[in-house]
């Protein structure tokens, strides 16, 4: 039996309200614990000594690509994290996410690649307008593109292809749902969905950081049977599924994401979300949760 | 309170003693995002722009 006392390392990148209630929940509960700066970190391959310290990290950096390489190495050195690399792999990218989802069987909108805007192009008149055009990598709504004419097509595709970096020349195209000003937002730790709002908008775009307001979206089991099996499709872990209503179809697994904000959704449910992240992250420290193959 | 200029702006930022380092502050004068990275002496520097892939 190992007595010794457990110690977490939270990796982030900027101190927002939801590291601050992290930090807060774990001081609560007298754990040991570290506040890791992305900024401030390296990782010699050869030279684990300095991680082997941590029982589990939390991973909250605010870009994707630290947290995913950080934990990449983590995971390769056998420290467990939360999310793993494995997760964030998939989440961080709606490409990945939408393929881990269709095999899995689980509804959601629409989606087209296509490689090169000519493809686009004639995907997209395929698909019929509107569509919705996002980047595989990105968050908080951000360049996002709702077409609903060719002309704009034409005019976003040669948009993208010349002034985006590789990544925006893999054209992700969806069906634009029709839903009722507003999506859904459910929180997932383990095989638990312990929170959801509706995020409600005037605005096509429903992210609260783009101002969206958060209303309480009570659990149905509908919607817990599906928020269960979209997170297992992704590996599992502490997630935030975003879902769409379609008017004929229900619910429809939109975005799944790995190091979610829940300053909106914490004083909407009153759920302690923040504790409960943190208990979660103990109970991989002590390995009564697994999260790594 | 703990006070200082803002780098861009020089307006006086005053803070209660509750301020973490780290913490993004918002300049109530130019609006620019300010990062603590000092509290002994209180210090603010522009905070990192956002990236294209920040996000959750």
């Amino acid at each position: 039996m190992n007595h010794r006392r457990l110690r977490i390392g939270v990796l982030y990148s900027r101190l927002r309200v939801e590291e601050k209630w992290i930090f807060a929940a774990l001081e609560q509960r007298g754990v040991d614990y570290e506040r890791l700066d992305d900024r401030f970190v390296h990782f010699d391959l050869d030279n684990p000594g300095p991680w082997l310290q941590y029982d589990a990290i939390l991973e909250r950096s605010i870009s994707y690509a630290r947290g995913l390489y950080a934990l990449r190495v983590l995971n390769a050195w056998g420290i467990p994290t939360v999310n793993t690399a494995a997760v964030a792999e998939v989440c961080g990218d709606k490409l990945a996410t939408s393929a881990a989802l269709t095999r899995a069987g689980i509804p959601q909108p629409r989606t087209v690649v296509a490689f090169t805007a000519e493809a686009a192009l004639e995907a997209i008149e395929q698909l019929g307008y509107p569509v919705v055009l996002k980047p595989v990598v990105g968050s908080w709504g951000r360049l996002l593109s709702k077409i609903n004419d060719r002309d704009a097509a034409e005019a976003i595709l040669e948009h993208k292809e010349v002034l985006g970096s590789y990544q925006h020349q893999i054209f992700y195209i969806q069906e634009y749902i029709e839903k009722p000003g507003r999506d859904i937002r459910a929180f997932v730790l383990g095989d638990r969905t312990v929170a959801a709002i509706y995020r409600k908008s005037e605005h096509w775009i429903t992210n609260t950081a783009r101002g969206g307001q958060g209303e309480v979206c009570p659990i149905t089991s509908e919607l817990e049977e599906l928020c269960g099996r979209a997170a297992a499709a992704v590996g599992g872990g502490v997630l935030a599924i975003d879902i769409l209503e379609h008017p004929e179809r229900g619910l429809l697994v939109n975005e799944i994401n790995h190091t979610m904000e829940f300053h909106t959704t914490v004083p909407t449910t009153g759920v302690d979300i923040p504790g409960m992240i943190v208990d979660y992250v103990l109970a991989v420290a002590r390995q009564r949760v697994g999260v790594l193959a | 309170m703990m006070s200082t200029h803002c780098p861009e702006c020089e307006a006086l930022i005053e803070v209660n003693e509750e301020v973490q380092l780290g913490e993004i502050l918002v300049c109530p004068d130019c609006g620019v995002d300010l990062e603590v990275t000092s509290l002994e002496p209180f210090t603010l520097e522009l905070a990192p722009m956002e990236a294209e892939d920040w996000g959750e």
